[in-house]
């Protein structure tokens, strides 16, 4: 079971501003989902190694060698706000 | 006959022979994308197709896919072509590059004529979580296509392209595959590039094709394989994708999976599957059944690893870089507010449930907890191939449902991909061809195999595709 | 005495002086416009992948070998999230649990001799955030902010240490002599300054004797080694006043204003960080090849370290000279070099004073300067033989920084070589002391710092050509009688 005060604090973490309401029903659908993952918690995985990757490619490197990228023009864009040639966020306090 | 009719090889065939030009090719599936009954399409962009199939017609030799027209998932970027991956959060949004795969087929003479819709971010299995609008099945209006690729899987369906690309992630090629009646592949985890594919669950995601044919699928896959320097999880084929010539399946051990073909499995697709079975057996192969006790657990694996990984992959749309912002004073209300308001409710859904199996006091418990029993998933497959040379089983446990059916109940969107996932946790390679109808719903077969099987599933499935002889065509589609 | 002892571990981030980023192929850069060095990659852009830069492991495996480090037979990337806007993917791909290099351990030398031993906790490999520059140049508060990215994914290596230090003279010791040693490594520019060597301090304090550690804070944003060491004073004062007044030290991060000299907290408010480490599944594990590290190793330059203590023990240096000699791997080069043909005590004399002193006007460094190797060498060598003597060696040395010219050919073309003709000296001496009587007279009398006087004048009168002991000899003897 999730409470309100943990989808609270999780929904910060993701940045997601869920409205009070929408907190209480979220945290209700997490529940049951969670519910029916329930299941991998009794599996017995004592000395199984976790997957990360199902290939197993080790050492991919890239030669430190300059590549084109993209002109001032490009890079800026997609951005609303722009900024003396930056991408413009608002203060952070 | 129309254009639209040709499969993808046969309109290739048709070009080279000089029957007919691209332009005209492009025309006439450019006009069925502009009626486009189904909602299978985001972006169209004709001006550009059009003159990128007049500058192929005006070449003194075609490349390989000689012109052809081709649907590509809004999942994937493409340079100066709307790509919003389904979601308000990328809402008129230009890509300043292109995916590696769409590129490699723009280079073998494929064309792109649009993007086509999907559940948002990938997340669904309905494309009803598209922040645009829902597509509809093609065989019943009223009904799903599957997702989250589904407007890949109905464009092809529709016939308004011979094929187009996908991302599957937990089956989200597989199943609307499956429930368009269609061809659709997922190769191996790492046979295709994903750069450019706008991340979903990174382990997981892989690019993939839909066709009418097995051979489409095998031509169009052809092209995109092998070794990315921009992807550090591709790797070449150890052999060359051939264009399936079986008729037979002698000497074929086709395991069939006991976990996946019981209770939740509609009797209508249990007869499906277990009509193309015998087709196996009669075309010489061998059916035995193989239990994989650990699939049960394999949604609820899934349900960790993935909406984790994406918490992590969709933390970088926050409005600075691209996409739409919710303006606010502050960084942190305008970050919660854009991220907030931006999402689709199945999005924050996962970004949610990820967060949590990541946070601290939880990874244990859940994400650790999800890689380890994926150990166990990949061991098992990895000792059933040891048995067999396939795994059959149906890609989908229910043919197309009524839209709106399960928007309702996460829970119940997720059981669409109960057969296909495990697959995918594994990494393998699969398949799905339409295998039947039931109450006049395709349905389809999955087929998996060992990792870089691809050519043995292709050819099985197309000596199969050639038996089960299924008609592709939706009923009243006039084309 | 204070009744408490200080307990310092450091964490180092390195930015390694590579010609691309850690993740994508755009080239690194400092000072150009912004936003000028970007791609899909290093702009977060949907659906792109990150690929290492080898050159990067090269280095982060140099520095581990370099600091005894172990190096991981297969380490993994994670990804650590958190938002923030010069963070464009909202997670750094850093490593967590098996960094590419662990445990090691550095050796730094006091002024005294005494050795500082800090033990390496580990060397990890990371991406550098993008600049974001703050409205009004303040870190919390600011009007709103402009992100450059043309730094993001800037290769890093994260050196992390053992609380091992124990004041904020050990801690700027051991930190000028690791930069030293990375400077050695042809890893880094390693300047302070600019950022591409950042320091912070975990900084706690103790009961002396007791074995438990106190509450750390961590102090951030000190940007010279005379910063650091003020910066970690100060926190200990803040700390010891807090104990001793019987309050708690509170687990934050604080900053040190170098201005003021105060120590500011970091807002409290801030929530406890979740990074949610878990492992990069775009990127695929680093084993690197035994035999690579191995040639790493054996390739290692002769470090700073070892360096100094053969230069004291072999060369017959003091430990200042090795200290100020091994400044940098330039310099150590143009040093061994005159080394190699004169006398090594005599060239580390010249080069630390009158070549430093000389070159410092025209704002060059010897191996850059117009003075080569064997140019100092020939010079060093004229002294050492009594061609010529001191002031006209300093004489001479001007003129090969402004012309160019071989010392002996300078000397040759200017009179400058040394009177060591006896007679020549003796008249000389003998029109001076004739000349003054009064101060001949007082050397008579017994005052014998009046030598000097005599000295002073044959020198003027010969250009500095005189040989000074002679002088004082043929003084003596004129006056004197001796
Ligand atoms: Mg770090
Ligand atoms: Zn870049």
């Amino acid at each position: 079971m999730i409470d309100d005060s943990t989808v609270h604090h999780v929904a910060r973490l993701a940045r997601l501003r869920l409205a009070p309401d929408e907190e209480h029903v979220m945290g209700e659908e997490l529940s049951g989902i969670l519910e029916h993952i329930d299941v991998i918690r009794g599996m017995d995985v004592e000395g199984v190694p976790p997957t990360t990757h199902v290939i197993a490619l080790e050492n991919v490197l890239r030669p430190d060698e300059p590549r084109p990228g993209l002109s001032r023009d490009d890079a800026l864009r997609e951005a609303r706000h722009v900024v003396d040639d930056g991408f413009g966020v608002p203060r952070m306090d | 006959m129309s254009l639209r009719d040709l499969t993808a090889a046969e309109q290739v065939a048709a070009l080279a022979a000089g029957k007919v030009t691209s332009l005209e090719l492009v025309d006439a599936h450019l006009a069925a994308v502009a009626s486009d009954e189904v909602g299978a399409f985001l972006a169209v962009d004709p001006d550009r197709a059009r003159a990128r199939a007049r500058e192929i017609d005006a070449l003194p030799e075609r490349p390989p896919l000689g012109g052809v027209p081709i649907g590509i998932k809004d999942a994937l970027s493409t340079r100066d072509l709307v790509t919003t991956a389904g979601s308000r959060m990328l809402e008129g949004f230009r890509p300043v590059y292109t995916a590696t795969c769409v590129q490699r087929l723009e280079d073998a003479g494929a064309i792109v004529v649009g993007k086509t819709n999907m559940d948002e971010f990938a997340m669904g299995s309905s494309t009803e979580n598209s922040a645009y609008h829902p597509t509809r099945n093609p065989w019943d209006h009223t009904r799903v296509p599957g997702g989250s690729s589904g407007g890949s899987a109905a464009a092809v369906a529709q016939r308004q392209v011979p094929w187009s690309l996908g991302s599957d992630t937990g089956g989200s090629i597989r199943q609307p595959a499956a429930l368009c009646g269609i061809v659709g592949m997922k190769p191996t985890y790492g046979a295709i590039s994903r750069y450019g594919l706008i991340a979903f669950a990174s382990s997981l995601d892989q690019v993939g094709p839909f066709a009418r044919t097995v051979r489409d699928a095998a031509l169009l896959l052809r092209h995109m394989v092998g070794r990315d320097p921009m992807d550090s999880t591709s790797l070449d084929m150890p052999e060359a994708i051939a264009l399936p010539v079986a008729s037979d399946l002698r000497g074929l051990r086709v395991g069939v999976v006991d976990e996946l073909m019981g209770e939740g499995v509609e009797p209508g697709v249990r007869d499906a599957v277990g009509y193309a079975l015998r087709m196996v057996e009669a075309l010489g192969g061998t059916v035995v059944p193989v239990s994989l006790p650990t699939t049960p657990l394999g949604l609820a694996t899934y349900y960790v690893l993935a909406p984790a990984e994406c918490s992590s992959n969709l933390a970088r749309f926050d409005g600075v870089r691209y996409g739409p912002v919710v303006d606010d004073d502050t960084l942190l209300d305008q970050y919660e507010r854009t991220r907030g308001e931006l999402f689709g409710p199945e999005v924050r859904r996962r970004i949610m449930l990820g967060t949590f199996a990541l946070a601290s006091g939880y990874y244990d418990q859940y994400y650790g907890r999800a890689q380890r029993v994926r150990t166990l998933i990949v061991r098992e497959f990895s000792a059933a191939f040891d048995q067999v040379d396939l795994l059959a089983s149906p890609t989908s446990p229910t043919v197309a449902f009524p839209l709106g059916a399960r928007t309702a109940d996460p829970y119940s969107m997720y059981l669409a991909d109960v057969c296909t996932i495990p697959v995918s946790l594994a990494g393998l390679p699969a398949i799905s061809i339409p295998c039947g109808l039931s109450g006049g719903l395709p349905v389809g077969l999955q087929l998996a195999g060992p990792a870089f099987s691809e050519n043995r599933l292709l050819g099985a499935a197309h000596a199969l595709e050639q038996a089960l002889a299924f008609d592709t065509l939706p009923p009243g589609l006039v084309t | 005495m204070s009744a408490y002892e200080p307990v310092i571990g450091v964490e180092i981030h390195v930015q390694l002086s590579t010609r691309t980023k850690m993740f994508c192929g755009c080239e690194l850069s400092f000072g150009d416009p912004p936003n000028t060095h970007t791609c899909p990659v290093c702009l977060a852009h949907p659906g792109v992948l990150p690929v290492v830069n080898e050159e990067a492991v090269r280095r982060a495996l140099l520095i581990g070998v370099a600091l005894g480090c172990e190096v991981a037979p297969r380490s993994i990337f994670h990804r650590k999230n958190y938002f923030y806007p010069d963070l464009p993917k909202a997670y750094q791909i850093s490593q967590f649990d098996i960094p590419i290099c662990g445990r090691g351990e550095f050796i730094a030398i006091r002024d005294d001799g005494s050795e500082i031993r800090v033990g390496i906790t580990r060397a990890h490999l990371e991406e550098d955030a993008a600049k974001l520059t703050h409205a009004g140049g303040r870190r919390v508060g600011a009007a709103g902010s402009v992100v450059d990215f043309n730094r993001g994914g800037t290769p890093l290596v994260e050196i992390v240490t053992e609380p091992d230090l124990r004041s904020a003279s050990d801690a700027a010791v051991f930190l000028r002599q690791l930069r030293q040693t990375l400077l050695f490594l042809g890893v880094s520019d390693c300047s302070m300054e600019e950022g591409s060597m950042r320091a912070d301090a975990n900084v706690s304090i103790r009961p002396v004797g007791a074995d438990q550690f106190g509450t750390k804070t961590e102090l951030k944003n000190m940007n010279s080694f005379r910063f650091l060491e003020r910066g970690i004073d100060a926190e200990i004062a803040r700390q010891t006043a807090i104990l001793g007044s019987g309050g708690q030290v509170t687990q934050e991060t604080v900053h040190f204003e170098p201005e003021t000299g105060a120590i500011t907290s970091l807002r409290s408010k801030e929530e406890s960080h979740d990074y949610r480490y878990f492992p990069e599944p775009d990127l695929v594990p680093l084993a690197p090849d035994p035999s690579w590290v191995a040639e790493l190793r054996a390739g290692l330059p002769e470090l700073p370290l070892p360096l100094r203590r053969r230069m004291v023990d072999e060369m017959g240096l003091t430990t200042e000279d090795a200290e100020v000699l091994t400044d940098s791997p330039a310099l150590v080069a143009y040093f061994m070099e005159v080394a190699a043909a004169v006398d090594p005590k005599a060239a580390a004399n010249w080069i630390r004073g009158e070549l430093r002193a000389q070159l410092r006007e025209a704002g060059q460094d010897p191996w850059e300067s117009t003075v080569t190797p064997a140019r100092m060498a020939a010079l060093v060598g004229l002294v050492e033989s009594g061609a010529v003597s001191v002031p006209a060696a300093k004489e001479v040395l001007a003129e090969v920084i402004s012309s160019g010219t071989e010392p002996a050919d300078v000397v040759e073309a200017k009179g400058l070589g040394q009177i060591s003709d006896e007679d020549e000296l003796a008249a000389i001496v003998a029109e001076i002391v004739a000349a003054n009587p009064v101060q001949a007279q007082q050397l008579r009398d017994g005052k014998d710092k009046v030598i000097g006087f005599f000295v002073g004048k044959a020198m003027a009168q010969t250009g500095g050509r005189a040989d000074p002991q002679a002088v004082q000899r043929l003084v003596r003897a004129a006056v004197l009688g001796q």
